[in-house]
């Protein structure tokens, strides 16, 4: 059902071009940020900008697995969760060194991811958005029941990871770049692995699983390994949000968190990895821009969403190429 | 851990059984029928529960509050229909996912625009006010035995509707294959429209008969919501007999889990652990319970044939 959003499976050579060009574009404007903010109240958009970073990480992992893959996670926001509480949990026992905490947080949701896929890929469609979904929650419970690091109410990380024993990230510069790079090596990551041989049966089982077992491929084992891929990645998301926010809860794991993330790779186009990253820019600068605004934002973008489902297919890229066709044509 | 409690807490769990198949009954048809994920069948309730408060402070009598609160939902849902939901029954899982998050999101923000984000309470009615002796020594609140009440007797309507009427039938065809039903002449958007209006009364009316022994606040309906999707899942999409079972199975679980996990665990670790660990085993178990159904029986316990 999912292949009739995604993008065609292979780019036409030219697609491709256009493809390089639009992320050399997003990534240049996310690396000159921090020269613009400083004209403006830098500090306030710097964070906002890590912010869309941090969730874009987050959106490309989903987006792997649910653009490529036709695996739809509704449980993916567990996996930010748990990379947080890695770095929140090591944090309250001292340890804040990025070479510990950051692979922790990436193993910890790689484990997570491995044990639940193996029983959430048993089941298809429907089934399986409810399963990762149960699983989601059961993460979220678990995290509200850890008394020793806060319960609900979540905890304080009191010092952001230090790289090497050098606390460089608590420049809020060196940071926003820290994340930048990592969004750029995720992002490079899954364009590899997506044209990869890996990658090619990956989607093929999105399209036809049962041609792909005809073929010899052990498909539920290579959507295991793209899902855990896919919760390594969240977790690395969950790294770096506990240090953006310097704060980690459950909340990080509800539901809704899960439901914005499907949000931002649909805003963006879904199975595009670019789209991943301009959906999650659209959908919290939309928020944002919407909270200045008044405080009842959300009777505004409430119906926004609902508009866009119904007139902009394919996401905001797909409703861009349509104009594009209509002007051209004019 | 007295037989009285025990008794107690069963009757507690069946009446929370018997809500979420209210609203776990309007999601399978609408799911089953039309293939529809609507996310915004909790605001329903949601909704349900404000329009009862709302009429009772107008008119002063439950009953009158209760017709005209389903009337008023069942207005609403349809006009939703018409506007927004009609238009993505051929659409895409997902894209449906997205706009009804979209309408969640815009009706508990207009709730708490409205009614204020503060929690609202709704008397009892006065006749069922107050409890009455199950056994010597043994209260209980006679609104929570109406609602198990009510609750089973519209499970008896919905056997009869869905087994035994020509809409019933219609709508088991649409459940196991809607084309083959258009197909054969019948105006599936009409039996479409019929379907999810008695869904989302039936979700109104567990709103508004919760109402008196629950506050009545803004996201009320989200958390239900998700409880009535696992209900849905471990009892087959589609299936009502599954939906019914299911439910009663999750509010037993449910509520004597979260009743005597602590007491349970205390058998086996110390008590200061067992305090901690015993909320959280007890909000994990129904997530447990339907990963374990799934991965068992990966199409949920009464799958409806055909899918």
């Amino acid at each position: 059902m999912t292949q009739t959003l995604a993008a065609s499976s292979v780019l036409p050579s030219q697609q491709t071009g256009r493809v390089g060009a639009l992320s050399a574009v997003i990534f240049l404007v996310l690396a000159l940020v921090p020269f613009g903010a400083a004209f403006g109240p830098e500090s306030y958009v710097l964070g906002l900008f890590t912010r869309v970073m941090v969730f874009a990480v987050a959106a490309l992992a989903l987006d792997f697995i649910c653009g490529y893959g036709g695996l739809v996670s509704f449980g993916h926001a567990a996996f930010v969760g748990i990379g947080a509480y890695a770095v929140g949990i090591l944090g309250a026992h001292g340890i804040t060194e990025t070479l510990v905490s950051l692979p922790a947080a990436m193993l910890t949701s790689a484990i997570f991811a491995y044990l639940t896929g193996t029983v959430c890929l048993r089941t298809k469609s429907v089934y399986f958005i409810m399963i990762t979904l149960a699983f989601g929650q059961m993460a979220y419970f678990i995290a509200g029941s850890l008394a020793l690091y806060g319960g609900d109410d979540g905890l304080t990380v009191r010092l952001r990871s230090t790289l090497l024993g050098f606390p460089i990230l608590q420049n809020d510069r060196a940071f926003y770049y820290f994340v930048l790079f990592s969004l750029f090596v995720v992002y490079f990551v899954f364009r590899v692995i997506v044209y990869s041989r890996f990658g090619r049966v990956f989607r093929g089982a999105r399209e036809n699983p049962t041609r792909m077992a005809t073929l010899g491929f052990d498909v539920f084992r290579f959507q295991r390994v793209g899902y855990v891929i896919s919760g390594a990645v969240g977790g690395l998301s969950g790294f770096l949000l506990a240090n953006a926010t310097e704060f980690v809860s459950p909340a990080y794991m509800s539901w809704q968190r899960s439901g914005e993330l499907i949000i931002m790779i649909l805003l963006g186009g879904l199975g595009t990895l670019h789209g991943a990253i301009i959906g999650a820019a659209a959908y919290l600068l939309i928020e944002e821009a919407l909270s200045g605004i008044t405080e009842q934002w959300k009777l505004i973008f409430g119906p926004l969403l609902v508009l866009i489902v119904l007139f902009a297919r394919g996401g905001l890229l797909g409703l861009a190429d349509r104009i594009r066709g209509k002007l051209g044509r004019d | 851990m007295s037989t009285g409690l025990v008794v107690v807490q069963i009757l507690n769990g069946l009446q929370f059984g018997v809500l979420l198949f209210l609203i776990a009954a309007g999601l399978t048809l609408v799911f089953g029928v039309m293939d529809f994920i609507n996310l915004a069948h909790g605001v329903q309730y949601m909704l349900g529960a404000y329009l009862a408060v709302a009429f009772y402070t107008l008119t002063g009598n439950f009953l009158i509050a209760l017709v005209l609160a389903l009337a008023v939902a069942l207005v609403f849902g349809l006009l939703l229909e018409f506007l927004v939901f009609r238009h993505l029954y051929d659409r895409d899982h997902l894209e449906q996912v997205i706009a009804t998050f979209g309408i969640i999101i815009f009706l508990n923000q207009a709730v708490k625009t409205i009614w204020g984000a503060a929690p609202l309470t709704l008397p009892i009615p006065e006749f069922f006010s107050g409890s009455i002796a199950l056994m010597p020594g043994l209260l209980y609140p006679v609104w929570r035995l109406v609602i198990i009440a009510s609750g089973l007797a519209i499970g008896l309507l919905l056997y009869i509707l869905v087994g035994h009427t020509r809409v019933g039938m219609l709508v088991r065809a649409g459940a196991t294959n809607a084309r083959m039903v258009s197909a054969l002449g019948v105006d599936i958007h009409r039996l479409f429209m019929i379907v999810f209006g008695f869904g989302t009364m039936l979700a109104a009316f567990a709103g508004a008969m919760i109402a008196p022994i629950l506050s009545v606040e803004p996201g009320m309906g989200d958390t239900v919501l998700i409880l009535a999707f696992v209900v849905i899942v471990i009892g087959g999409i589609g299936s009502m007999r599954g939906a019914f079972l299911a439910a009663l199975l999750i509010g037993l679980v449910d509520t004597l889990g979260r009743s005597f996990a602590i007491d349970i665990l205390r058998l086996v670790m110390p008590p200061s652990p067992a305090r901690t660990v015993g909320p959280a085993i007890a909000s994990m178990l129904i997530y447990v319970l339907m990963a374990l159904v799934l991965y068992f029986r990966p199409a949920g316990l009464f799958p409806a044939r055909g899918r």
